[in-house]
């Protein structure tokens, strides 16, 4: 049913016009959403910078409140107070819905997500289907910004993040294509009740590659080209000041917020787990995933745009459909075996055959990019 | 240890190959005619045993009579070094054959002293100004600039 | 039906987070190929030459700090040789023996910087800048401890150093000699066998052989393209003939052997430190030279092996208090030459990756 269900059933039963009780939790619905979304924002931005600071031998930001909690909300205020600069040529519309679009598609996705047994906004039976299509909402926004902005780095840098975009949709899909055989359901709440194994285990290859694939789609590094301060000066935003670069910057920590929490319920289970109540465990396991995004962007140099369309196509594309392939295989046998009494056994045949791919694949398919150019 | 070779072999060797273009002879400098630079800056370039396949320096200076562009030569095969000068005596319109073709690295050191001292290279494939804008009036480096 | 489409003209332009200075190269790009270089300098000229015509020799030393202000050090010790060379000016040997113990120390700086930012550019978020900044802040403080100043240092004079080092210098230095190797040992293990690193760096930016020697390029540049020539051991100056050292070379003189090369010289540096520390002697840092130098009438060119190559004065000299002519050979400056040849054929993320391996200071370029 959900909290806003049994709220709309509340306001139902003290005879509130018809309309009211439809409207009433919708907005109540949207503000919990942008709550929690700013809360989780705020949390992984402040990991992020401590996070990144302790990987660097420094101590990150610790002097805006005590150990730097406060950090987010000096820059949010700072940014809010600067000057708002359109290009002279610019498209002015296309400029300017841009960050909104950028944010727009985050927040939408987390109507579906569940924090607990029935704490969501909407159980649709197609959860993971919204999700996914939401999601390809953020290509268009990186090409409105790019476009609109009347520059050619940030034309160049729309051009690479579309591309980007684009190709790394199809693997993830497919790997989420894995777990929906193995759950049987669409639905988001279905997916985390199907799991009494994470399905991590069950599914490593599903689950590297769509890490990897969420990443790029994350613009965080090792593929973080869009905005790639070393090159392209921070990419498809360079022309943007004040609160339509917070809104960018929102969006794109929002999008980590979102991506960890489907991360999460696909495969790490939700919010099962033994101690904790069960909206703690989702927490807490959001922000290991935000940790390791962390982790990774310290430790790793950026990949090339050709090295990293190669890494897409012609590497996570053949291993995702194996792995569907294989997924499917070992469905078709559950009903000899018994997938909830002997999950164990696929665990370990499924990471076998993923080392073995992986080598194979890495072996065979993938050659890292062109390399010179005739001229 | 980089030898620096006589400037008196290396006079006779150059007279012989190409002659009267040798002014004078210093401890480890030759002084050419600018009109036989290129010839004698691809004499010591080609010349098994001299060899000198690296351009170390070009530099311009002003004696107030005439200018003179000396050429720092270096041999990696046979770790020898040589200083080859020339002369322009003409102050408005000094002219000086361009070693581009020979070494590479002539390529920038020969538009910066155009820029900086106004010596034309002849057969530079760009002679423009590389420090200074290009409507700048003038060579700063030149002893009557200021 | 070919698709028209026009190459696109692209100023990666004199603000650039990563052109190390105000340096602008006018890309001209097909698609993500770039087609054409031209570069471009002369944001920072300051017209050193000509300053130092109207200064005294001692006046002109502050001036050679700011042409390769990453390595001043080294900029000081090349122009004192030319004037002891022009003057016949002998230094004595603690003087040459700390000349060498510094110079080596801001070898290493230097180097950490160049490989901390090669880093940066492949675009690992300041991670391997940092670990390398940590060491040298430790070397700037020996420099502040020596001569009071971190970046602009000021400390060598004619006939030998300002003056002598503090007691706390020798035994801070020692204990930075033995610690080092392990950390370059951490910074090998972060970098050198790092897949993405690799990928992007090996077969990238080849200086052939014979374009790099007729191109004029030397230091690491042109050590790594395969060509064994290191003035410490080609043309000793100073008391280099008295210590051991190899020289590291490269072969493919790609990206990747750059940044090899680097890495071992600052092993090497360290073998250099070791063995000048023992032998250090005891003595005066300075010799006796008159306030206002007036040398004989004459030239003289000296180099030494600066950590960007070989960095020469030429000085002619008229027998005044200033010299009359001051010619700097900067390395920064003819190690741009074979730009276009090593970018073309290469991406845009290649363009800022092989830049930063021929590791240029922007003072030194447009002095």
């Amino acid at each position: 049913m959900g909290i806003l269900g049994h709220f709309q059933k509340w306001l139902v039963e003290h005879s509130v016009p018809d309309w009211a009780s439809y409207v009433v939790p919708a907005l109540t619905g949207i503000i919990i959403a942008l709550l929690f979304l700013f809360l989780m924002i705020i949390v992984f931005i402040y990991l992020e910078r401590r996070g990144l600071g302790r990987f660097q031998i420094r101590p990150g930001p610790n002097r805006a409140g005590p150990w730097g909690v406060l950090q987010a909300f000096a820059d949010f205020i700072k940014i809010v107070t600067k000057e708002d600069i359109v290009p002279y040529a610019a498209d002015k519309p296309v400029h300017f819905l841009a960050p909104v679009v950028s944010f727009f598609s985050a927040i939408m996705i987390l109507a579906v997500i569940p924090i607990q047994k029935d704490a969501y906004i909407t159980n649709l039976n197609i959860g993971i289907l919204y999700v996914s299509a939401i999601s390809s909402l953020g290509a268009i926004a990186i090409f409105m910004a790019g476009y609109g902005s009347n520059n050619k780095y940030s034309l160049i840098a729309a051009m690479r993040g579309v591309a980007q975009l684009i190709s790394y949709e199809v693997p993830v899909l497919l790997a989420i294509a894995g777990v929906l055989l193995i759950s049987g359901s669409l639905g988001m709440v279905d997916i985390v009740e199907s799991q009494n194994v994470p399905f991590i285990l069950l599914q490593p290859l599903g689950f590297l590659i769509f890490f990897i694939g969420v990443g790029a789609e994350l613009n965080r590094s090792p593929s973080d080209l869009m905005e790639a301060e070393s090159e392209l000066v921070t990419g498809y935003h360079i022309e943007y000041s004040g609160m339509k670069f917070a809104l960018f910057y929102l969006g794109e920590y929002g999008h980590m917020v979102v991506a960890s929490a489907v991360m999460t319920t696909i495969y790490l289970s939700g919010w099962k787990g033994p101690i904790l109540p069960p909206a703690m465990w989702f927490l807490v396991k959001m922000v290991l995933v935000c940790l390791v995004f962390v982790w990774i962007r310290a430790t790793f140099p950026r990949i090339r745009v050709d090295q990293l369309m190669s890494l897409a196509w012609k590497f996570l594309l053949p291993l995702a459909l194996l792995n569907l392939f294989a997924t499917a295989l070992e469905v078709m046998w559950q009903d000899k075996i018994g997938w909830e009494q002997f999950p164990w056994p696929f665990v370990f045949l499924n990471l076998g055959l993923a080392i073995v791919f992986i080598l194979v694949g890495s072996k065979l398919l993938f050659k890292t990019g062109g390399g010179q150019v005739e001229v | 240890m980089t030898v620096a070779l006589s400037g008196k072999d290396l006079a006779t060797r150059i007279g012989k190959a190409i002659p009267q273009m040798v002014i004078s002879i210093a401890d480890n400098s030759i002084t050419v005619k600018s009109q036989g630079l290129f010839q004698v800056a691809k004499f010591l370039k080609e010349t098994p045993g001299l060899e000198f396949d690296m351009l170390v320096n070009i530099s311009g200076v002003d004696y107030l009579d005439y200018f003179e562009v000396v050429y720092h030569l270096v041999s990696l095969k046979h770790n020898h070094s040589i200083v080859l000068k020339t002369i322009c005596l003409d102050r408005d319109n000094p002219v000086v054959p361009s070693v581009v073709s020979l070494w590479r690295g002539a390529d920038f050191l020969e538009r910066e002293e155009y820029d900086l001292m106004g010596i034309r290279f002849e057969g530079h494939p760009n002679l423009r100004r590389i420090y200074l804008w290009d409507g700048f009036k003038g060579h700063p480096l030149r002893r009557d600039y200021l | 039906m070919v698709l028209k489409s026009e190459p696109m003209l692209i100023s990666m332009g004199p603000h650039h987070p990563s052109t190390h200075g105000v340096f602008r190269m006018r890309l001209v790009l097909d698609g993500e190929v770039i087609v054409d270089v031209e570069p471009m300098v002369g944001y920072l000229h300051r017209g050193i030459e000509k300053l130092a015509e109207t200064r005294t020799y001692t006046q002109v030393i502050p001036l050679t700090d700011r042409l390769d202000y990453l390595g001043s050090m080294t900029n000081n010790w090349a122009y004192v040789i030319a004037v002891e060379k022009l003057a016949s000016i002998k230094v004595p040997e603690r003087a040459e023996y700390l000349r060498v113990i510094i110079g080596e120390l801001m070898r290493i700086s230097s180097h950490l910087m160049a490989t901390g930012f090669l880093g940066n550019e492949l675009g690992c978020t300041f991670t391997p800048l940092l670990y390398m900044f940590r060491e040298r802040e430790k070397i700037m403080d020996f420099f502040e401890m020596v001569c009071g100043q971190r970046l602009t240092y000021n400390y060598m004079r004619i006939g030998g150093m300002s003056q002598d080092i503090p007691e706390e210098f020798l035994p801070a230095v020692k204990k930075f000699v033995a610690e080092m190797p392990h950390y370059i040992d951490e910074y090998e293990q972060l970098l050198s066998e790092n897949e993405i690193l690799l990928a992007r760096t090996k077969g990238v930016g080849i200086l052939p052989r014979n374009l790099a020697i007729s191109s004029s390029v030397t230091g690491p540049v042109l050590r790594a393209s395969g060509v064994q020539w290191d003035l410490r051991k080609s043309d000793p100056y100073s008391i280099y003939d008295r210590f051991e050292f190899d020289i590291p070379t490269g072969t493919v003189s790609d990206v990747y052997d750059r940044y090899l090369v680097r890495i071992q010289e600052m092993r090497q540096s360290i073998r250099i430190l070791e063995q000048a520390i023992k032998q250090l002697p005891a003595g005066e840092a300075r010799s006796k030279v008159p306030l206002l130098l007036r040398p004989p009438v004459g030239e003289a060119y000296a180099h030494i092996e600066s950590p960007k190559g070989e960095l020469g004065f030429y000085l002619v000299s008229d027998g005044s208090i200033a010299p009359y002519r001051c010619r700097i050979r900067a390395p920064s400056f003819t190690n741009i030459t074979a730009l276009k040849d090593m970018l073309v054929g290469w991406k845009i993320a290649d363009a800022v990756v092989i830049f930063g391996s021929i590791d240029i200071v922007l003072g030194e370029v447009d002095r």
